[in-house]
């Protein structure tokens, strides 16, 4: 493995980390993206935050909708219903 | 429930399953809808057009694609209409053409300039650790929350989808009516913005 640091910059690299965490990165791309990470602490940390980051957006619960919309809409499916 | 037994419910005039779809729904349904309409409560009303024209047409939908995709056509539909009918131009150039304005993962001045002569494009600036205690704290839950709120309509909706309620990749292009790659233009744009608000309220001192 030769490719590295100096055939994918920082800057480079933390545009194709959802790429790679998306497994979409082509083979050789996908080499040189993790022997990067493995060498360089500053993009190690990044692809650790940015996991850390969709882990923590996991776990927000789904915005509500409000509570008189959804009885409007109880009130459509009875109508309906009855229709 | 799955979608067969779902369709037969709703056709039944079954109202709990109804109920249960609508949770299922509700929240992704309203987050789409907002990429086309100017406000929530437009986004609300498109919402019951949505769940009127789903019973209007379960009698008659044949399950070529899922339920899902079904219903989240309609609610396009409906959305792009009353978009253009409230003066709002159709973002098609958000979901369309994602790459036409090029945004940045991480300010540039993070890094070192591209013609410096040892370490071109390498961190200026790196990323520093993040304290776990203070990350797993509710504090950066309301920042991830506040972040998304601020996102342009098209990332918000494909990070709720996919990271929020845990779509996968296939579900939210079919839901978007969107590519792969746009897709994941949208996304990317999405987390990294995310990340750097955490990295912005975690850096601060306490």
């Amino acid at each position: 493995m030769t490719a590295g640091i100096e055939q994918l910059s920082c800057q480079e690299l933390v545009e194709l980390v959802t790429n790679y965490l998306e497994r979409a990165l082509p083979e050789g791309e996908r080499a040189s993206f993790e022997d990067h990470i493995q060498r360089c602490t500053g993009c190690h940390e990044y692809v650790e935050q940015m996991r850390a980051t969709i882990q923590l957006t996991g776990s927000l619960s789904p915005a509500d909708v409000s509570s008189e919309a959804e009885r409007t809409l109880i009130a459509a499916f009875r109508n309906w219903k009855a229709g | 429930m799955d979608d067969g037994r779902l369709i037969a419910a709703l056709r039944a005039r079954d109202e709990s399953a109804f109920e249960e779809l609508m949770r299922e729904y509700n929240a992704s349904l309203l987050r789409v809808a907002q990429i086309y309409v100017p406000s929530r409560a437009v986004a609300e009303e498109v919402l019951q057009e949505t769940w009127i024209g789903v019973l209007n047409g379960i009698d008659r939908f044949e399950g070529r694609s899922s339920l899902k995709t079904w219903i989240f056509r309609i609610l396009t539909n409906i959305a792009k209409t009353r978009g253009q009918r409230e003066g709002r131009t159709l973002p098609f150039s958000a979901l369309e053409r994602p790459d036409a304005v090029p945004e940045a993962a991480v300010e540039p001045d993070r890094f070192l300039a591209p013609d410096h002569e040892r370490w071109p494009g390498h961190w200026a600036a790196k990323p520093e650790p993040w304290p776990e205690e203070r990350l797993l704290a509710a504090e950066s839950r309301a920042v991830v929350e506040g972040a998304i709120d601020r996102l342009p309509p098209a990332q918000r909706a494909v990070i709720s989808l996919r990271d929020v309620e845990g779509w996968s990749s296939d579900e939210t292009c079919n839901a978007l009516g969107v590519t792969e790659t746009n897709q994941r233009v949208l996304l990317h744009r999405a987390r990294s913005k995310v990340r750097q608000a955490l990295e912005d309220y975690l850096s601060e001192a306490r």
